[in-house]
């Protein structure tokens, strides 16, 4: 599945992030993107981060998703 | 309701108005990617659209097309002593053409549910047993399969391999738009693979063919943005590629296509419903060979029994809706699923039978 849950970077060792949404933090491994960094909201699809994102579009996504609780 | 939640609404439905005042008639499109499937079912995105668009489940979904003589060489694997299968969750209960893996697992097989392959090099360095790690999934996962891999051969790991059922998109929607019983005006091209392959990657597909291609997200709004793209390329006569899904750039992200050259050269490979698609794998190079699952442990992939009530690969090819396929709900339910469409939360099968309505 697809998750597009925009996932905020809080903390980076090496290629492993640790990434939360709503206060529930896990893992992403940071590889397969350029130039990560604390701050940077990212999609995290099986575990690695794909892509960044826009941080003001994936902070509205955010809000939506958290008003029809989807997370 | 909030503001937001307001204005996203009224942008669907003003969307969906669009749509249906510009459609001159019904506009047949298709979707590949099972979320797409899922979401389209969830929203009610059909009856927003009444008679002015229909839309299709395309080979979007992983575990879908990965035909039942794959998930038997995986099974076989699995019987292997001393071997840890290493999966995403999904293929777990999809049936081969006796047993699925939570069957192999009842009987004392070691089946372990990992969230990211990386995970599978790491249960490698901590168990003394042979992990193989099941490669499942189109551009999107095959990358950090790739990773996984470089990472194995760095360290040497003699105890990881992986039995690589990966698949890519674009020979697939060739022999898509080639299938004889389904015609497609339009397709909804798949957000998150298109992140890793870009926007460009269908350009020479739809000069070729003249059929639309809009990348979706994954919102019902988002959706229906380049639903309203689609049909209004369709009046005005044009085929050309469009993206609305703000994340994905033309040439995709270069550090995940460099890790899937790396490690990965194209194949042929067979798709459930389909059949074999020129192109549409994915093998290991030979500097990786030493990673093949299936030659470490001498399994061969044999032609598969599925199910003859199943109608999974008319389903996975668009020509035919789940509600349409006979054992649909009687013989075939989320808890006791004739084929892999019933079985995925990404399938279009489960899909319809959850949130009903749309096929």
């Amino acid at each position: 599945m697809c998750v597009a849950i925009p996932s905020k970077i809080v903390a980076i060792e090496g290629d492993t992030a640790t990434v939360e949404v709503t206060g529930s933090r896990s893992t992403a491994r940071v590889d397969l993107i350029e130039g990560a960094q604390v701050g940077d909201y990212v999609l995290v699809h099986a575990g690695f981060a794909i892509t960044k994102l826009d941080p003001d579009e994936a902070r509205e996504t955010l809000a939506l998703m958290s008003e029809v609780g989807l997370i | 309701m909030s503001e937001l939640r307001a204005r996203i609404i009224a942008e669907a439905r003003e969307l969906a108005e669009q749509v249906c005042l510009i459609a001159d008639r019904p506009a047949t499109l298709m979707e590949v990617c099972g979320t797409h499937a899922h979401q389209f079912a969830r929203y009610g995105l059909a009856q927003m659209l009444p008679e002015c668009v229909e839309l299709l489940s395309g080979p979007g979904c992983p575990v879908c097309v990965t035909p039942a003589g794959e998930i038997d060489a995986a099974l076989r694997l699995a019987r292997v002593p001393g071997v840890t299968i290493a999966t995403f969750g999904d293929m777990v209960r999809v049936p081969g053409s006796d047993s699925t893996l939570a069957e192999q697992r009842a009987r004392g097989a070691d089946v372990r549910v990992l969230f990211s392959p990386y995970e599978a090099v790491e249960l490698a360095e901590e168990l003394d047993r042979q992990v193989v790690l099941l490669g499942v999934g189109f551009e999107t996962t095959a990358p950090g399969v790739a990773v996984a891999l470089i990472e194995a051969r760095r360290r040497g790991l003699g105890n990881f391999t992986v039995f690589c059922t990966h698949k890519r998109l674009m020979p697939a929607l060739e022999a898509l738009i080639a299938a004889p019983d389904v015609a497609i005006d339009g397709l909804l091209a798949p957000g998150h693979v298109s992140t890793v392959i870009g926007w460009g990657a269908y350009t020479d597909f739809v000069a070729r063919h003249r059929v639309p291609c809009v990348v979706a997200g994954f919102e019902p709004h988002e959706m229906l943005r380049a639903i309203l793209a689609l049909v209004r390329q369709l009046a005005e006569g044009r085929a050309e590629v469009g993206n609305e899904y703000p994340p994905v750039t033309e040439e995709g992200n270069p550090k995940a296509l460099a890790a899937l050259e790396e490690v990965f050269e194209p194949c042929d490979s067979e798709w459930r419903g389909l059949g074999v698609i020129p192109d549409s794998g994915m093998a290991l190079r030979a500097e990786y060979a030493g990673f093949d699952a299936l030659a470490r442990f001498g399994v061969t992939v044999e032609p598969g029994r599925e199910d003859r009530r199943c109608h999974c690969g008319e389903v996975l090819r668009g020509a035919m809706r789940p509600p349409d396929c006979p054992a649909f709900g009687h013989a075939c339910t989320p808890a006791h699923p004739l084929g892999p469409c019933m079985v995925s939360s990404e399938g279009a099968c489960a899909a319809s039978y959850k949130y009903g309505g749309a096929g």
